[in-house]
């Protein structure tokens, strides 16, 4: 080895300083990617809006009360949160055609290009109202159940169809299965029951 | 590192360093690009309720966030205990939510405008009152695209 006119850069800081960024970038980082439940708000009402009854048969509508003790009551009936899923899904699929749940129509839905006529409950609406108390938690639990149930008739339904899950399906065809189980999900007009705001 | 070890009765030489700052830069760039800073420091204190049918929102520059709980202790002096809103990093009120929601969406690009995703991101204990009132807010000024921020629930009931 000869001798060097030029010292070579120590660089045995360099790990060091790697390390502190490292740490630094450690600390400040949230992997976590924001999620949540997506919903639609119902366009505003005009000012000069009133309300007006609208034929709706009673059949067609499941009632979601949430009191501000967090019970639910369910087509005049007290349910625990845990057994609306099946209730929900019983509702929307009337699969017995029976008289209590939403009348089966048919709609035509395109599927793969073909037209094909389906039987469904088109009419039904799943109406949610809250009370002023009603804790967060719940209601986030309910719509968590309500879409669930939607979602899982879509998966019932795609396997059932095209032998593959849902998520799997190409866009026009989860179009399609939306078309057949369209999400009804309509939240009253705030009402305040209880005196205490 | 430099030096030049003769050969002398130690047997096993030192394991090289040199290939550590390497190393370290890597997993150094891995955190630089998969970070996301916290959006802004948090005045409420927010453990957001569980949910199994969650969506992610992707795109984070379509998304504003609405902030809703009870006021952190260093703020509780000022604030009081009561659940509030938090819009950026300043508490607000729900009347300057509409105002908030208007001035957001003009500062976005013309095309993106009517993809705007509000994010309510509330304590699991608020009660529905404050949420309703935001909601009816929001329909105001036509942001009707709204997301309730939760968290995966791990086990099923």
């Amino acid at each position: 080895m000869g001798k060097r006119t030029v010292q070579e850069i120590n660089a045995s800081s360099m790990a060091d300083i790697a390390f502190l960024l490292l740490i630094f970038f450690l600390v400040t980082t949230t992997m976590s990617v924001d999620k949540g439940l997506s919903r639609r708000l119902p366009d505003p009402l005009p000012p000069d809006f009133e309300a007006q009854d609208t034929e709706i048969n009673e059949r067609n509508i499941f009632v979601v009360l949430i009191n501000s003790n967090n019970q639910l009551l369910v087509n005049r009936e007290f349910i625990d949160v845990h057994d609306l899923r099946e209730k929900a899904k019983e509702f929307i699929l009337n699969e017995g055609d029976l008289s209590n749940l939403p009348e089966l129509l048919p709609i035509e839905v395109t599927i793969d290009g073909k037209i094909e006529t389906i039987l469904t409950t088109k009419n039904h609406v799943i109406s949610l109202q809250n009370d002023r108390g009603t804790q967060y938690q719940k209601y986030i639990e309910v719509q968590n159940e309500l879409v669930a149930a939607y979602n899982e008739l879509r998966e019932m339904e795609a396997k059932k169809r095209f032998g593959v899950p849902y998520s799997e399906l190409s866009v026009e065809r989860q179009k399609s299965i939306q078309d057949i189980f369209p999400q009804k999900i309509s939240e009253a007009e705030p009402k305040n029951y209880g005196g205490k705001k | 590192m430099a030096k030049i070890r003769k050969e002398g009765k130690k047997g096993v030489p030192a394991v090289s360093t040199a290939s550590l700052p390497d190393i370290i830069f890597m997993l150094l760039f891995f955190f630089m690009v998969s970070t996301s800073m916290m959006e802004v420091p948090f005045k409420v204190s927010i453990s957001v309720p569980e949910a199994t049918e969650l969506q992610s929102l992707d795109k984070k520059s379509l998304v504003r966030y609405v902030y809703v709980g009870t006021p952190l202790n260093e703020y509780q002096k000022q604030y009081g205990r009561e659940t509030r809103i938090q819009l950026d990093d300043q508490f607000a009120d729900v009347e300057q939510l509409e105002e908030y929601i208007v001035r957001e969406r003009e500062a976005m690009r013309e095309d993106e405008k009517p993809l705007l995703t509000i994010s309510i991101k509330a304590d699991k204990d608020t009660k529905m009152g404050i949420v309703t009132d935001i909601k009816q807010a929001l329909r105001r000024a036509y942001a009707l695209k709204i997301n309730y921020a939760a968290s995966q629930r791990v086990n099923a009931y």
